[in-house]
C-alpha cells in the first residue's frame, strides 16, 4: 500500500494527513457561557507541532466528526497546543463536555497564515469580532513578543455582549500597556457595563495610525469584516493593506473534498488568510 | 469672564467652521458638567439642546420593563450628542446618561434654531457636519440588527 | 504473420486480428491484470470487469441526446461501436465509499488504524480519449497538489491503459471542442482502433509503453501497412466529424467570471432538479465528504470518504446555515467550477467533452447551449458585471 505523500507538504504536516494524532486535554478554561479555550498536550508525550498565526487544526471528537478550529495559542511555544472554541454544531458543542485527561484527535496545521512580517515597520490595526479573536490572538502574542519591530499597534475588539468577551484575564493586561492601543466594545449591554457600546467599526474613529502604511488584520464574522474593511477603507487603510480570514465548510483540510471552495480558492488551502482587495469582488456576489 | 470660543474652534466636530459662524454658535453655548449616572435628557423631553463631548462618556439608553436599562450606543470625548434638536417635533428618543464625570459644551437649541433659519449658509454648514454623524451612526445600528455573532439554531 | 521477430516498438503502428483479442485478455491475465472494460447492464454500457471477449457489447451501439438513452443493435459486430456510457473509470480511482480509518476506545487511550484499500492490478479496456484525459485531469487533483490521495495515488501505479479510438462519436460527444479527443495521443499502454471492412476485422494498435509494448508482445501481430494506416485515420477522421454538440470554449474562465450575475442562471435554475446526475456521471467530479460513525457500542468509530456532489444542499452548510441555498447559486457553482475556475485551481479546464451530462439529465440541460447562451448575450444584459480579477495572491 502507498503512503507516499507530497515531499513539500507544508510545515507541520502528518505522514497521513487524514489520520488523527491524539492529543490529551490539560485544562479547559471557560471563557463563556458557549466558548472554552482547551489547552492541549501530545497524548504520546511527543514535542508538538510547530504552527504559524492563522492556521487551523481538524479537531476530531471520537464517533463524533471532526471541526476545523484556528489555533489561538502562542506560535513561539510549540510544545503547547491551544484551541478556542464554540459550541455550535454536532461536534463543537459535545466538545465543551471534556475534561481534563480526554484525549481528542489532532489533524494540521493546514492553511496559510496572517502576514506578520507584511507589517514589520509599519502601523498594525487588528480588528477582531466576536471569536474572531481567537485566529488573531497568535498574531498578539507574536507581535508583543517582537514588538520593537512594529510601529503603532491597535487592538480594535467587538463582542455582542460583555458576557461573550474572550480573554477577560488577558485583554486588561493588553490594555495596560503603553505600547498596545486596546479599545473594546460590545453590540448591546445593560447597566452594569460601564465600557463602550456600539459595533466595532464605531472603534475606529480617532486611532493613531497611518492609514497610507497600516496593514489591517480583521477578523469575525464575514459581515462584520466587510463593514471593518468598509470603515477602514474610508479612513484611508488600502484594500491591498488588509486581510481576512474566511471559513467555509471544511472536511479535509487538504484541498480534495472540494466542500471549501470560495470561487476559485480552496479556503483550506489558499486561505484562511486572503488579502481583501484579491476577493473583494467575489464577496460582493452572493451565494458564491 | 472669558468665552468659549477657544474651546469651540478646538472642538473636532466644529474643525474648519468659519468663525463667523463659531461666533453665532458661542452665542448658544454653554459649559455643561454631569457626574456619573446623571441623565443629560430623557427619552420624550424637548430637545432644547446638543451637546458636544469634551470629556467623559455618555451611554444612549432604552429602558425596557423586563430587560431594565439596555444601552445601544456610548457616545465618547469628540463626538457630538443629539440631533433630534434638528428634526421635528425636537423630541429626544432615547435617555443619555453620565457613565463617567462627564464635561460638555451645550448649545441653545431653540437659539440656534432661529439662527440657522435666517443664515442659510450657517444652516447649510451646520447640517453638513451633522448629516455624517446621522448616517454613519444608522450604519452601525444596521451593523447591530444583523446580529452577526448570534448562532442560528 | 504469428508473433513479430523483432521486439514491439514505440511509435510503430501494428495490426491484430479481431480473432486474436482474446488473446490479449489472456496475456492481460497472465499478466495478474484483473479487466475492466465495458459490458451491458441494466440497458446501459457499464464500465465492469468482463473475462473474455464475450462479455463485451459485440454489436451493440447507443442512441444518446439531451436526457436519452438507447442501446441499439449495430449491422456489425464492433466490439467498441459506441461511445461512453453512465460509468467513468474514476470508480475505481475514486471509489465512490471507501473506509479511511478505525478508531477503537481501549485501556484509557484509542487505538487509530488506516483502512485504506491496497490495490488491484486492473487492466482498463476501452478507455475513450475523454476519459484518458478525464483521468489525467484527476491526476492532477489528487497527486499533482501539496497533499496526494494514497487511495487514488496507489491504485494509478497498477492500472494498465487499453485506450480505444472512437470508431461512432455519440449524440452529446464534444471532445472534439474541448480539445480532448477523438483520437487518442497519449496515457495509455496500448490504443486500438477498430477497422471493419468486408471481409476484413482487424485493431490497428498503438503502443504507448513497455508494458504495452510486452503486452503486445504476446499476441500475433504484425506492422501496419498503409490501406490499414489510412482506415485508422479515416475511422478517427469520421469520429471527428460527426461530433452531437460543440462548443466555444475561448476563455471559459473569463466569461463566466464575469457573468455571476447573468440572467440565463435563472433561465437553467428554472429547469434544474439539483438531482446531481451530471457530478455522478462526470469523469473529473472529485468532491467528496467525511463520515464518522460509530458502532452501537459507542467504542468503535470508523470515518469513510464518500462520492459528494455540490448540488446538495449540505456541501456548503457552516453552522446555522447553508450559503449556496438556492438551486441557481449550485448549479452556477458547478459550470463556474467545471468550465472556469478549474483552471485556475489546475490549469486545464475540467470538462473533457464526454457529453455524460447532457445524456444523463432528466431535464436534459446541455451546458453547451448554456455557454453558447451566455457568450452570445454577456455585454447586452442588464446585470452583466465587467471584467474584475478575482483570485489569490
Amino acid at each position: 500500500m502507498s503512503t507516499a505523500y507530497a515531499p513539500n507538504a507544508p510545515l507541520g504536516a502528518t505522514p497521513n494527513p487524514m489520520l488523527p494524532e491524539l492529543f490529551r486535554v490539560r485544562r479547559l478554561i471557560s471563557e463563556t457561557a458557549d466558548t472554552a479555550t482547551f489547552v492541549l498536550d501530545p497524548a504520546d508525550g511527543g514535542e508538538g507541532e510547530a504552527f504559524r498565526p492563522g492556521q487551523f487544526n481538524m479537531i476530531y471528537v471520537f464517533g463524533m466528526g471532526e471541526s476545523a478550529i484556528s489555533i489561538s495559542g502562542d506560535s513561539a511555544d510549540p510544545s503547547t497546543l491551544t484551541h478556542t472554541v464554540r459550541a455550535v454544531g454536532s461536534v463543537t458543542k459535545p466538545m465543551l463536555r471534556l475534561r481534563r485527561g480526554d484525549l481528542v484527535g489532532i489533524r494540521g496545521p493546514f492553511g496559510n497564515s496572517w502576514p506578520v512580517d507584511d507589517a514589520v515597520g509599519r502601523d498594525l490595526i487588528i480588528v477582531a469580532g466576536g471569536i474572531g479573536l481567537a485566529p488573531l490572538r497568535p498574531v498578539i502574542y507574536h507581535v508583543l513578543r517582537h514588538r520593537d519591530r512594529f510601529a503603532r499597534v491597535s487592538l480594535l475588539y467587538g463582542a455582542r455582549t460583555p458576557g461573550d468577551l474572550l480573554y477577560k484575564r488577558e485583554l486588561p493586561a493588553w490594555r495596560g500597556r503603553f505600547d498596545l492601543d486596546v479599545r473594546v466594545t460590545v453590540d448591546a449591554a445593560g447597566s452594569d457595563w460601564r465600557g463602550r457600546v456600539g459595533v466595532v467599526t464605531t472603534l475606529m474613529q480617532g486611532m493613531n495610525v497611518d492609514p497610507d502604511d497600516a496593514v489591517a488584520m480583521i477578523c469575525g464574522p464575514e459581515i462584520m469584516m466587510r463593514f471593518a474593511a468598509l470603515e477602514l477603507s474610508r479612513l484611508g487603510v488600502g484594500e491591498d493593506r488588509m486581510f481576512i480570514s474566511m471559513e467555509r465548510n471544511m472536511q479535509c483540510g487538504l484541498g480534495l473534498c472540494g466542500h471549501c471552495q470560495f470561487g476559485p480558492s480552496f479556503i483550506c488551502r489558499d486561505g484562511p488568510v486572503f488579502r481583501y482587495d484579491a476577493l473583494a469582488p467575489l464577496l460582493a456576489v452572493r451565494e458564491v | 469672564m472669558e468665552t468659549l470660543e477657544p474651546v469651540l474652534v478646538r472642538h473636532p466636530f466644529l474643525q474648519g467652521l468659519p468663525h463667523e459662524y463659531i461666533a453665532l454658535l458661542v452665542g448658544c453655548a454653554s459649559q455643561a458638567r454631569f457626574d456619573t449616572g446623571d441623565f443629560l435628557f430623557r427619552m420624550g423631553e424637548d430637545a432644547s439642546s446638543f451637546y458636544l463631548v469634551r470629556h467623559g462618556q455618555v451611554s444612549l439608553e432604552w429602558f425596557s420593563p423586563d430587560r431594565g436599562p439596555v444601552t445601544i450606543e456610548t457616545i465618547e470625548q469628540g463626538d457630538a450628542l443629539g440631533w433630534s434638536w434638528l428634526i421635528p417635533p425636537y423630541r429626544w428618543e432615547l435617555d443619555g446618561r453620565a457613565q463617567t464625570p462627564t464635561l460638555a459644551l451645550a448649545f441653545d437649541a431653540v437659539c440656534l434654531r432661529g439662527k440657522l433659519e435666517s443664515d442659510p449658509k450657517f444652516g447649510y454648514e451646520m447640517y453638513k457636519r451633522f448629516a455624517p454623524v446621522i448616517a454613519s451612526r444608522l450604519q452601525a445600528a444596521r451593523l447591530q440588527v444583523l446580529d452577526v455573532h448570534g448562532v442560528r439554531a | 504473420m504469428t508473433t513479430a521477430d523483432k521486439p514491439v516498438q514505440h511509435g510503430i503502428r501494428y495490426v491484430a486480428e479481431r480473432s486474436d483479442f482474446d488473446r490479449l485478455l489472456s496475456a492481460l491475465h497472465d499478466l495478474d491484470y484483473a479487466i475492466v472494460g465495458p459490458r451491458i447492464r441494466d440497458g446501459a454500457i457499464l464500465c465492469e470487469e468482463i473475462s473474455g471477449s464475450e462479455d463485451l457489447p459485440v454489436g451493440w451501439t447507443d442512441l444518446q441526446d439531451g436526457g436519452t438513452y438507447r442501446l441499439r443493435r449495430r449491422e456489425d459486430e464492433a466490439l467498441f461501436g459506441y461511445p461512453v456510457g453512465p460509468d467513468s473509470w474514476k470508480k475505481f480511482l475514486f471509489p465512490p465509499r471507501v473506509s479511511l480509518m478505525k478508531a477503537q476506545q481501549e485501556a484509557g487511550t484509542v487505538r487509530i488504524e488506516s483502512q485504506e484499500p491496497a490495490p488491484r492490478r486492473l487492466a482498463f479496456l476501452g478507455v475513450r480519449s475523454c476519459d484518458l484525459h478525464a483521468i489525467a485531469v484527476q491526476d492532477r487533483v489528487f497527486v499533482d497538489g501539496p497533499y496526494i490521495d494514497p487511495i487514488y495515488q496507489s491504485q494509478r501505479r497498477n492500472l494498465c491503459l487499453i485506450a480505444v479510438n472512437c470508431g461512432q462519436a455519440g449524440g452529446t460527444c464534444f471532445c472534439e471542442s474541448m480539445g480532448t479527443g477523438p483520437g487518442v495521443d497519449r496515457g495509455f499502454d496500448l490504443a486500438l482502433t477498430e477497422v471493419i471492412e468486408p471481409g476484413e476485422h482487424y485493431f490497428v494498435v498503438d503502443v504507448g509503453s513497455d508494458l504495452g509494448a510486452s503486452i503486445l508482445g504476446r499476441i500475433p501481430h504484425r506492422l501496419a501497412g498503409r490501406a490499414q494506416l489510412h482506415a485508422a485515420e479515416g475511422v478517427v477522421d469520421n469520429t471527428a466529424a460527426h461530433m452531437g454538440r460543440t462548443m466555444d470554449a475561448t476563455d471559459l474562465n473569463g466569461l463566466l467570471r464575469r457573468n455571476y450575475e447573468h440572467p440565463r442562471w435563472d433561465d437553467v435554475a428554472s429547469r434544474c432538479l439539483t438531482c446531481g446526475n451530471c457530478t455522478l456521471v462526470c469523469p473529473t467530479c472529485f468532491c467528496s465528504s467525511i463520515e464518522d460513525t460509530t458502532d452501537l457500542t459507542g467504542q468503535t468509530a470508523e470515518r469513510s470518504r464518500r462520492w459528494e456532489s455540490c448540488f446538495t444542499l449540505g456541501h456548503s452548510y457552516i453552522h446555522g446555515g447553508t450559503v449556496r441555498s438556492s438551486p441557481r447559486s449550485r448549479y452556477r457553482q458547478w459550470m463556474t467550477h467545471k468550465l472556469g475556475t478549474w483552471w485556475d485551481q489546475f490549469g486545464t479546464s475540467g470538462c473533457v467533452g464526454c457529453g455524460r451530462c447532457i445524456t444523463w439529465c432528466p431535464v436534459a440541460i446541455d451546458l453547451t447551449e448554456e455557454m453558447a447562451a451566455i457568450r452570445a448575450t454577456e455585454s447586452s444584459e442588464i446585470g452583466s458585471k465587467g471584467g474584475n480579477e478575482h483570485g489569490n495572491t
